[in-house]
């Protein structure tokens, strides 16, 4: 963990650039399997990327080192994002992608520990990663390990109970080696998360469940960077970050619409998708 | 069985640093010994029972075995998601245990009775279900359960039953044993009704219907090898069980006669029709009033064997 070390704009500027290369392996995967998840990939890719790159303490040629930092995909149904940054950290080969559509491949529409290497947790059922990342976190205390846990949610994700038994007991146990973030980007499946269950006010709920709660914009590296760096600053107090964040982001016909959740390209949307990726025009 | 299962627990935490207790804050005073002695692998995760699921999860993907302990209709169904996804699918060595399994809450009500759990977690793919007889036999299961690599389900009563099991027999996950010889009737039966078709054995002896009495410890994997040489032995099977007769003993035990046997054997299933008991009494009156008493027995298995 690079905690407290300076932030560099050429981290940033190649970070930025593997966010757009990722959210290409992510179409290529989704044109490939006829399906996917594209809008919740999207939406945190700039949050894996930071953690993979610049945050996790991992090892590529060790996937099951035991005192390796644990990241947890809790919104399970985002991890053609996580397939995409595991291939571009080393874990395997960025052409081992190209198997989504075959038989045996790897890679499924949620993440299975079994098959991936570097997935810590299967996961595809909301609400369920934070308990077990609590688990991690609390052995790791009770062994005196210095390792961490991150834990990637939903937004929508926090309308399932269990979410909020596992704050409760992260917070009541003081696993301040647990880092929550909150992929907030206001839409669910079948609709905006304002018009379905209302999360808001979101960062005080986390507050009031005892978390020190930092509230970023999770498209911009310097604030995702800065969350992270800044974790762990409170002793005995677990962390939440919520990440605001678009669905959808980098495709401007993808972002913010609700349609996008769980739907396949065409060639000629994939075909203008690369096209604005390859210049960016969405930052 | 509560007792039994906390010392046998206490045991294995004294020579096992990976082992965890886990409750959902049930079972005060009875984790008094390992509190005192571990108070890092005592966990008291609060009314939160699919966050316990989780944590036993995580803990287990940390290299960690742990137990996780409440009533046992909370343990099971509360989180039953948490079990098939985290456990099972992810196939850790996380151990549930279910107190006051069946009906012993008796006045506590339904809600407090677990009539369904050993069918319902017998369909998880890769969960081991267990049911010991008495406070000997939890210690052996308990103990058992180590040795395996998934989940497990070890459904228990709450404390002072009758001993019926030996000390000192051998005790192996998937094979059941025979506690009495007969020749007329088997009565293939599972935890606390193991006591009470022995005794209702000895009824039936009296009458000059000899039964053999096979305590089936292990729901899942059930013991073919035993089944089929009951029904070779006696040529008809009952069982019992404190449970819907809908998914547990009974029908782990039909699916074998339906597709090893191949010829028509008599076969009664001994249990709750599918009810909820939705009567206030006693554990003993509830027995009684849904014949799952000596007598109850008795009087079913007597009427089987006319019959066939």
């Amino acid at each position: 963990m690079l905690n407290n070390q300076p932030i560099r704009e050429t981290d940033i500027n190649s970070l930025k650039k593997l966010a757009q290369t990722l959210r290409k392996d992510v179409l290529k995967m989704v044109m490939a399997s006829r399906e996917g998840h594209l809008g919740a990939a999207f939406s945190c890719i700039e949050i894996l990327t930071a953690l993979y790159f610049n945050v996790l303490n991992i090892d590529p040629l060790q996937p099951d080192w035991e005192d390796r930092d644990r990241f947890i995909m809790s919104k399970g149904h985002g991890c053609f994002a996580q397939y995409a940054v595991l291939a571009r950290r080393g874990f395997y080969p960025v052409e081992l992608l190209e198997s989504i559509n075959q038989k045996d491949t790897l890679f499924g529409g949620h993440p299975d520990r079994d098959k991936v290497p570097g997935i810590d947790v299967s996961t595809g059922s909301l609400g369920h990663g934070l308990s077990i990342g609590a688990g991690m976190a609390l052995a790791d205390k009770r062994d005196g390990k210095a390792s961490r846990v991150f834990v990637l949610l939903g937004d929508g994700e926090c309308q399932e109970g269990s979410v909020w038994e596992a704050a409760m007991f992260a917070a009541g146990n003081g696993l301040d080696n647990l880092t929550v973030i909150v992929d907030a980007n206001s839409l669910q499946a079948i609709g905006k998360t304002d018009d379905i269950i209302p999360m808001e006010p979101f960062s005080s709920k986390w507050k009031s469940f005892g978390w020190e709660v930092r509230e970023i914009d999770g498209h911009d590296y310097s604030e995702i960077l800065s969350a992270f760096n800044n974790t762990l600053s409170t002793p005995s107090v677990p962390t939440a970050i919520i990440a605001r964040t678009v669905k959808g982001k980098g495709v401007s016909y993808m972002e913010n619409e609700i349609m996008w959740h769980a739907r396949a390209v065409t060639e000629n949307e994939y075909k203008q998708a690369v096209l604005e990726l390859n210049e960016g025009t969405s930052f | 069985m509560r007792t039994a299962f906390c010392k046998t627990l206490y045991e294995i935490m004294s020579r096992d640093s990976r082992v965890y207790a886990l409750t959902a804050d049930i079972g005060f005073r009875n984790f008094d010994e390992i509190i005192a002695e571990f108070p890092d692998r005592f966990v008291n995760v609060g009314v939160a029972e699919a966050n316990m699921m989780g944590i036993a999860a995580g803990l287990a993907l940390s290299g960690k075995i742990p137990f996780t302990f409440t009533i046992a209709p909370f343990v099971t169904m509360r989180c039953l998601e948490q079990i098939r996804v985290d456990l099972c699918y992810q196939h850790l060595p996380v151990k549930i245990i279910g107190a006051g399994g069946g009906f012993v809450y008796g006045p506590q009500g339904t809600t407090h009775h677990a009539i369904e759990e050993l069918g319902i977690l017998r369909t998880l793919p890769g969960m081991t279900v267990l049911c010991p007889a008495d406070p000997v036999e939890t210690e052996k299961t308990v103990l058992g359960s180590m040795s395996l690599e998934g989940p497990s389900y070890i459904r228990i009563g709450r404390n002072n039953e009758p001993v019926v099991t030996d000390e000192k027999s051998p005790f192996k996950i998937g094979k059941a044993d025979t506690l009495r010889k007969g020749e007329d009737v088997s009565m293939v039966t599972c935890g606390l009704s193991v006591h009470n078709c022995l005794a209702a054995a000895d009824l039936l002896a009296l009458e000059g219907i000899h039964a053999s009495v096979i305590n089936m410890h292990t729901i899942k994997p059930v013991d073919k090898e035993t089944i089929l040489r009951c029904a070779e032995e006696t040529g008809c099977i009952v069982t019992v069980e404190e449970h819907n007769i809908i998914g547990g003993l009974g029908s782990a035990v039909a699916e074998v006669i339906a597709e090893e046997i191949h010829h028509s054997i008599p076969f009664k299933r001994i249990g709750l029709n599918d009810v909820y008991l939705r009567m206030h009494g006693s554990y003993d009156d509830l027995k009684q009033e849904f014949g799952l008493d000596i007598d109850g027995i008795a009087t079913a298995v007597r009427t089987f064997v006319e019959e066939n």
